[in-house]
């Protein structure tokens, strides 16, 4: 749905200074997903989703939409594309002197639909974000969550295929960070709309998306699955974001413990987190296990688990137990 | 007795006034008001399309084009620097061309305009860039073409300080024609220098001063009222 090809974008900040704030990004975002990108402040981050709808137009490379070349375009076939592009703000951009209502209208109204047939569309936006009650208010009136919602509304005004959201929830509280995400996610699900959304935030990734590209200095420095990227992180400023989310696996504690035995994490998927899988494995041997860690959490809606322990008994034993738990479709690395 | 004696003292501010031919000032107030009203007509039409292509031209904004902001900026300084007496008397010719006089009420507008209109064209272009810059992206984002963008949003978003502008253009443009009286403009001011300046009418000029104060306080009051009603922030 979104096909972005060796994207450059070169910022001239002097006479003779320039900035390479995007370097040879590839990304790939299917229909129908969700995909997020991470990275530190200054990654280039916004800049990358602001060149998909060519807010920012790349100096280098091809931004391809629906199919559709924008990078090809004329300014006026840009403008029809971009109606089909709905896009969020960190900061809601609102338009302070026009109700929820009017806000909500106002992409229609460009879109040039007529009177009769705005109104029952903005009806059902206010219905979708559950702001109906406050259809007469301005954006002043309203909570952060509130404006948020508002822009949602807006953004999904004309139908778009695709969603960018730039920070959407940063500027929210946590209960409101989830809300607003919960929403994104039933949009996503409900509508089909593809979504690509830009975070600082670990949190925002591994509760909606489907997918994750890891960003640092302009280029994307891992990209997978979130779970495969939450749970092997390889590039050291994905560790550093895995470890931030709470439930992430410190070592603390095992740092300091001398095994008797042979040390390895096991990584479950799916439902397998719920079966007892390393159990019947290891009764069928004269083995035994501790476990020294373990955490059960979901990665949006997939479970998982990670339990780190420590195997005892004969070499022969421990390295059979190892092969059956991989033929079972585990993830053991000895540690 | 009683009653001529506070008949008197009653009468005595009165009589002051008592010489005022009304007629002249009813006249000369609505010669104002007509100078007034089309000169502020003509300066906000005139100033808010130079003030958006100010706007549109300087750095960073929509039709950031650095030449032509330079010159139009220039242009508007010029106009800003001469004094309006002088400004008056320099454009005459050209005064003469477009109304077909350089004196008397008619012939006053078009110098009221021309010094008025560059003086509101900046007051427009400091309102349009205090508009968030994010509400105008996520118009791009749209799909809005800069038209709209201009009409939707930056005049839309800017209306109470567009509001404020025009009440200060409004007052000032009062000042400037009693100025005008001054090559025979007719109005208020025309009235006091003849009277109450070359003929020593200390009432008159009295009479006219109140009614120019009055005039400047309904204006700037109906000014503040419209950005109090128009004001969502
Ligand atoms: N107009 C510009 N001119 C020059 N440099 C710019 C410009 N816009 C962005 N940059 C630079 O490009 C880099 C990337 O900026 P970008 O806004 O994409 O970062 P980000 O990852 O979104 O960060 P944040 O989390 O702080 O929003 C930054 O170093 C920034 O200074
Ligand atoms: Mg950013």
């Amino acid at each position: 749905m979104i096909d972005l090809i060796d994207i450059e974008k070169v910022y001239q900040t002097g006479k003779k200074s320039s900035f390479i704030a995007l370097r040879g990004i590839n990304l790939k975002v299917e229909k129908g997903e969700i995909f997020g990108v991470i990275g530190r402040s200054g990654a280039g981050k916004s800049t990358l989703l602001r060149s998909v709808n060519l807010l920012e137009r790349p100096t280098g490379g091809t931004v391809i939409v629906g199919g559709d070349k924008l990078t090809e375009l004329t300014e006026k076939a840009l403008q029809e594309k971009r109606k089909r592009i709905g896009m969020i703000f960190q900061h809601f951009n609102l338009l302070t002197t026009a109700t929820v209502r009017e806000n909500i209208a106002f992409p229609l109204r460009i879109a040039k639909l007529g009177g009769s047939r705005i109104k029952p569309r903005v009806d059902e936006l206010l219905e979708l974000v559950g702001l109906t009650a406050y259809q007469h208010h301005y954006p002043k009136q309203l909570s952060g969550g509130q404006k948020q919602r508002v822009g949602i509304a807006r953004a999904l005004a004309n139908d778009p295929e695709v969603l960018l959201c730039d920070e959407a929830t940063s500027a929210l509280d946590p209960q409101t960070t989830d809300s607003i995400l919960s929403l994104l996610k039933e949009i996503n699900r409900r509508m089909g709309i593809t979504i690509l959304l830009i975070t600082h935030e670990m949190g925002v990734i591994r509760a909606v998306c489907d997918r994750v590209a890891v960003m640092d200095h302009g280029r994307i420095v891992e990209s997978g699955t979130v779970l495969d990227v939450f749970l092997s992180p390889r590039d050291s400023v994905t560790r550093e974001f895995v470890s931030e989310v709470s439930d992430a696996f410190g070592s603390e504690a095992i740092d300091a413990y001398r095994a008797q035995g042979r040390m390895v994490r096991i990584h479950f998927r799916g439902g397998q987190t719920y079966e007892p899988v390393l159990y019947e494995t290891v009764r069928r041997t004269d083995a035994t296990f501790a476990i020294l860690q373990g955490t059960v959490s979901k990665m949006k809606d997939v479970p998982y688990g990670q339990l780190i322990v420590e195997l005892r008994g004969s070499d022969g034993e421990v390295d059979r137990i190892i092969e059956e738990l991989g033929q079972q479709g585990l993830e053991v690395s000895r540690l | 007795m009683t009653n001529g004696i506070v008949k008197m003292a009653g009468a005595a501010p009165f009589s002051f006034f008592s010489d005022i031919q009304w007629n002249d000032i009813f006249k000369a107030s609505n010669e104002t008001l007509y100078m007034l009203a089309f000169s502020l007509l003509f300066t906000v039409i005139l100033g808010l399309l130079l003030g958006i292509v100010l706007f549109l031209f300087s750095e960073g904004q929509l039709l950031q084009n650095r030449a032509l902001y330079g010159l139009l900026s220039v242009i508007v300084n010029v106009l800003r620097s001469v004094p309006f007496v002088i400004l008056m008397i320099l454009i005459m010719p050209f005064t003469k061309t477009i109304v077909g006089t350089s004196i008397g009420v008619k012939g006053a507008i078009p110098p009221l305009v021309v010094a008025a209109a560059p003086f509101f064209a900046r007051l427009v272009e400091t309102s349009l860039r205090e508009v968030d810059k994010g509400v105008v992206e996520a118009a791009t984002a749209m799909g809005a073409s800069k038209g709209m963008i201009v009409l939707h949003v930056l005049l839309r978003e800017a209306r109470t300080g567009l509001i404020a502008a025009i009440t200060i253009t409004a007052v000032t443009l009062v000042s400037y024609t009693a100025m005008s009286g001054v090559i025979g403009g007719g109005g208020l001011g025309d009235l006091a220098l003849r009277f109450g300046y070359q003929r020593f009418r200390l009432d008159v000029m009295i009479v006219t001063v109140a009614l120019l104060l009055i005039l400047v306080q309904i204006l700037q009051t109906a000014g503040d009222m419209l950005v109090k009603a128009f004001s969502r922030r």
